[in-house]
C-alpha cells in the first residue's frame, strides 16, 4: 500500500472566525481520521520516537491500538509513562521531539503523534466511565511544591506507586502555567482541571493558597512528616528590557497580561479583573509565549497586534504551528525590529489630564544579522538611522523571566546557580537531601514537556530514595 | 474557604476582619501582607496584615471600601467565609537597630503602621506616632495607637478633631526642635508618603515607605506591581510583592508610582458603582 505522504491535517477553526474567540483554534482528529493516520506508522524496529519523547511514551504501541480502534487500550498505554496526555497532545512540540525522529520522516511527513495523543486523551475523557483508583498507601508522605506540569507530574507518578503525596499551590487554582500563562484557545481550562481531578482520584492532596517559602518553608515540610520534597515552583520574576517608557501605563510583562486574561478570566464579557482591550498592542518577543500574547491581544479586541522581534524568522524560537497560526489571524510581524523606548502621552499644561502617563507608542530600530554570537545564532546588529516608531496602546514584554527567589530564600543549603536556577544532578536532587527539584525552577522558560520530564526522572529518584530509607 | 470570626465598622468606610487562616496566623510578621479573593469570580487584592492571633489562627485586616471587591468583602458577615486568603507574602519591616522611630501614618494607611508601632513597642523602641485622617468621622484605631506610643499627635485635614493640618507639620516641628529619629516609617497614600519624605529629607532621616501597589498574584510571577528606584543615579525595577512593600523612601519614584496607581480608575469606579446598584437593589 502506498504511503500518504503528508500528515492528515487536523480541522481548525477559520482564521477570521477564531480571532474574535477563545474557543479551542485546532478542533482535534475525528475518529476516522485519527486511525487513518495511525494507518501512517511504520510500526518500525528502531522506535526513534520514543527517545525523541521527554517522558518517553511507548509511541508504535499506542498508535497500535488506535489502528485496532481500541481508543481505551490506546489511552492505558499512553497514560503508563504520561500524566497529562490531554493537555501533551495539545501544547507538546511534537516537530522537534518525537515527530523530529520518525522514520517515516526521513522520506515524508512523520506521523502525527502529537494529534494521535491528542485524539485519544480526548477520547477517553468523553467515553471513559469511573473514576481512577487510588492505589494501596505504601505509607510515605512526599510534598510537591507547584502544581505545573513538572509538579503534577511528579505528584501522579509517586501517587501511582502508593506515595501520599500534597501539592502545595501558590495561587487559587491549581496547573500553573498551563492556567496561567496558556490560553483557553490553545489549551481550555477544563482540561487542566480534568487531569488535576484524575491526580485527586490517585489520592493526591492538592492545597491551594499556600506559598512554600512564606506560609511554609521546605524544612517546616520535612517537620511535618513529609519525607521527601519536590520543588516544581516554576519561572519567576519577568525581565523587561530596561529601556525609558516601560513603567508607562500600558506596559505590561507577558505574564501579567496574560494571568489577568486566563487565570483571572479578564477575557470574559463582565469581569473581575480590568485588562486593557481594544487599540493597537505590540508584543515585544518571539517564543511561543509571545504569541500566546499577541493573538490573545487580538482576541480581547485589539486592532492591530504586532510581535517585534530582533532576530528573523528563521531564529524565532516558538513553534511553527504557532507562527503560522498568529500570520493567518492577521498578526503583524516585525522582525529584525527592537524597541528602543515606550513612549507616552504628557500634556504639559496640565498635570491632572486623565491621559498622562498612557503608552502612545514604541520607537523601534531596524536591525541586521551579523556574525554568530554564543549561542551559536547570529548577532543582530542595528542599522544606524533606521528609527521608526509605531502607534500602539499597549505593549507586552515577553523576553522571559529570572527565577523566583522566596524558596532560595529561605532553603539553607540549597544550591542554585548564577541564573537564580536550582542546581540539580542527572536524578533531579539537588544539594539538600531529600529535596529535589525540575521544571523551569532549574533551567528557566522552557517547554510543558521537559518539565513533565523533570518531574518524572525525579518521581523515580525520590522512589529510589524512599525505598531504601 | 476562610471564615470571618469577626467583624467591626472601625468607620463609615473602614471596616476590620479577623479571618480565620491559621497557617498565616502563625507567620506574619508585622509589614507583610496577604491576597484574598471574595468568591470564585472574584479579583485578588492585597491587604496588609493589621495583626494576628496565632492561638487562635486568625489574622486581622482592615480595608476602606473603596472599589467592587472591598464593597463585596464588606458585605460578607461574621460566620460566612472568603474564598481565598493566602500570605503572608512580602518582607517584614525592618526593626533592627532602631531605638528610637517616628511612625507617619495616613488615613487607613494606619491600620498597616499600627501593628509596625506595636512591634517597635514591645522590642523596646520610643514611638512617636503621627497619624492623619480628612476629618473626625474617619479617625481609626486612636486607641490602639495612644497604647503603643511614648508620643501621639492625631491631625485632621479639616480641623474637625484634635490638630489642623497635615501630618508633615508635627514631622517637621519635631524634626526642627532636634528630634533625633533613627528611621521615620510611613504608610499611607502615595502623595502623604511623598512629602514626609521630603519633609524629612533635609534632616538626613532615614524614611521607609510601605508601598502598596496594583497587584495579582504577589509572589514575583506578574510583575505588575513594579515601581522605580533611583539608586545611584540609575532606575533600578523593583518588585514590591517580594523586594518590598517596604522600600527606602529617598529612592521611589512616587510620582511614577501614582500614575500606575491610577491605571484602572475609570474601570474601578464603574465597578464599584455596579456593585453598589447591585447590593442596593437585593
Amino acid at each position: 500500500m502506498a504511503v500518504i505522504p503528508k500528515k492528515h491535517e487536523m480541522p481548525t477553526q477559520a482564521p477570521e472566525v477564531r480571532a474574535h474567540n477563545f474557543s479551542e483554534v485546532a478542533l482535534g482528529y475525528t475518529q476516522e481520521i485519527a486511525v487513518a493516520e495511525a494507518e501512517r506508522c511504520l510500526n518500525c524496529k528502531t522506535r526513534p520516537c520514543v527517545a525523541g519523547c521527554p517522558v518517553n511514551i511507548y509511541i508504535p504501541e499506542f498508535i497500535q491500538k488506535v489502528k485496532e480502534c481500541d481508543f481505551e487500550g490506546a489511552y492505558q498505554i499512553i497514560s503508563q509513562t504520561s500524566s497529562l496526555p490531554a493537555v501533551c497532545g495539545r501544547v507538546c512540540p511534537q516537530e522537534t521531539q518525537c515527530e523530529s525522529k520518525c522514520t517515516l520522516g526521513k522520506k515524508f511527513e512523520p506521523v502525527g503523534i502529537g494529534r494521535l495523543e491528542r485524539f485519544v486523551a480526548d477520547w477517553h475523557n468523553a467515553h471513559a466511565e469511573g473514576k481512577a483508583v487510588a492505589p494501596e498507601s505504601n505509607g510515605h508522605r512526599v510534598a510537591v511544591v507547584g502544581s505545573g506540569p513538572s509538579g503534577l507530574t511528579c505528584a501522579g507518578d509517586l501517587a501511582k506507586k502508593g506515595y501520599k503525596v500534597s501539592v502545595f499551590e501558590a495561587l487559587h487554582t491549581a496547573g500553573g502555567v498551563l492556567v496561567y500563562g496558556i490560553p483557553e484557545f490553545r489549551l481550555p481550562k477544563a482540561i487542566v482541571a480534568k487531569e488535576v481531578e484524575t491526580l485527586k482520584e490517585l489520592g493526591v492532596d492538592v492545597e491551594p493558597n499556600v506559598v512554600i517559602g512564606k506560609t511554609l518553608t521546605i524544612d517546616e515540610l520535612f517537620d511535618m512528616g513529609y519525607e521527601a520534597v519536590f520543588v516544581g515552583s516554576g519561572a519567576g520574576l519577568p525581565r523587561f528590557m530596561n529601556i525609558p517608557g516601560e513603567s508607562l501605563k500600558g506596559v505590561y510583562s507577558a505574564n501579567e497580561f496574560l494571568t489577568r486574561s486566563n487565570l483571572m478570566k479578564a477575557y470574559k464579557d463582565d469581569p473581575k479583573t480590568p485588562i486593557m482591550k481594544g487599540g493597537n498592542v505590540a508584543v515585544v518577543g518571539g517564543g511561543n509565549v509571545a504569541m500566546d500574547a499577541a493573538r490573545t491581544a487580538l482576541r480581547l479586541g485589539a486592532e492591530h497586534v504586532y510581535i517585534v522581534y530582533r532576530r528573523s524568522m528563521e531564529e524565532l524560537p516558538a513553534r511553527r504551528e504557532e507562527v503560522e497560526h498568529a500570520q493567518e489571524e492577521g498578526i503583524d510581524f516585525r522582525l529584525l525590529c527592537n524597541p528602543i523606548e515606550i513612549l507616552g502621552y504628557n500634556n504639559p499644561d496640565n498635570p491632572r489630564d486623565e491621559k498622562n502617563g498612557f503608552v502612545t507608542g514604541i520607537r523601534c530600530v531596524k536591525m541586521e544579522l551579523g556574525e554568530p554570537d554564543a549561542s551559536g545564532r547570529r548577532r543582530p546588529v542595528v542599522i544606524p538611522g533606521s528609527e521608526f516608531d509605531l502607534d500602539v496602546d499597549a505593549v507586552v514584554m515577553s523576553i522571559g523571566t529570572s527565577p523566583n527567589p522566596l524558596i532560595k530564600n529561605t532553603t539553607k543549603g540549597l544550591e542554585v546557580n548564577d541564573h537564580g536556577g536550582i542546581i540539580v544532578n542527572e536524578d533531579g536532587l539537588t544539594s539538600r537531601e531529600g529535596v529535589y527539584a525540575g521544571g523551569d525552577a532549574v533551567t528557566g522558560a522552557a517547554t510543558v514537556i521537559s518539565a513533565m520530564g523533570a518531574g518524572k526522572v525525579a518521581a523515580k529518584a525520590i522512589d529510589e530514595y524512599l525505598s531504601k530509607k | 474557604m476562610y471564615k470571618i470570626v469577626r467583624k467591626k465598622a472601625l468607620n463609615p468606610t473602614v471596616t476590620q476582619m479577623e479571618i480565620e487562616a491559621p497557617l498565616v496566623a502563625n507567620k506574619a510578621r508585622p509589614g507583610q501582607f496577604i491576597i484574598l479573593r471574595v468568591d470564585e469570580e472574584g479579583e485578588r487584592i492585597p491587604l496588609t496584615v493589621a495583626g494576628t492571633n496565632p492561638e487562635e489562627g486568625t489574622v486581622k485586616i482592615i480595608f476602606q471600601i473603596v472599589g467592587a471587591t472591598t464593597e463585596q468583602l464588606n458585605h460578607k458577615n461574621e460566620g460566612e467565609s472568603i474564598q481565598d486568603f493566602v500570605g503572608p507574602l512580602g518582607v517584614a519591616t525592618h526593626t533592627e537597630g532602631i531605638k528610637k522611630v517616628c511612625i507617619v501614618g495616613g488615613g487607613v494607611g494606619c491600620a498597616i503602621a499600627m501593628p509596625v508601632a506595636q512591634e517597635f513597642h514591645s522590642l523596646g523602641a520610643e514611638v512617636t506616632s503621627i497619624i492623619g485622617f480628612r476629618s473626625k468621622d474617619l479617625l481609626i484605631l486612636e486607641d490602639e495607637f495612644r497604647a503603643c506610643s511614648d508620643k501621639l499627635i492625631v491631625m485632621t485635614d479639616d480641623g474637625s478633631y484634635a490638630r489642623h493640618g497635615n501630618v508633615t507639620v508635627p514631622l517637621k516641628e519635631m524634626l526642627e526642635a532636634g528630634e533625633k529619629f533613627d528611621a521615620i516609617i510611613t504608610i499611607g497614600p502615595l502623595i502623604m508618603m511623598k512629602f514626609v519624605t521630603l519633609t524629612a529629607k533635609p534632616f538626613g532621616v532615614p524614611v521607609t515607605a510601605s508601598m502598596n501597589p496594583i497587584m495579582i498574584d504577589g509572589t514575583g510571577m506578574c510583575g505588575g506591581c513594579r515601581l522605580t528606584l533611583n539608586q545611584d543615579g540609575k532606575r533600578v525595577t523593583k518588585f514590591a510583592c517580594v523586594d518590598g512593600p517596604d522600600f527606602n523612601a529617598y529612592e521611589i519614584d512616587f510620582d511614577e508610582a501614582m500614575s500606575r496607581g491610577r491605571m484602572y480608575f475609570d474601570y474601578e469606579r464603574r465597578a464599584h458603582e455596579e456593585v453598589c446598584n447591585l447590593f442596593k437593589n437585593a
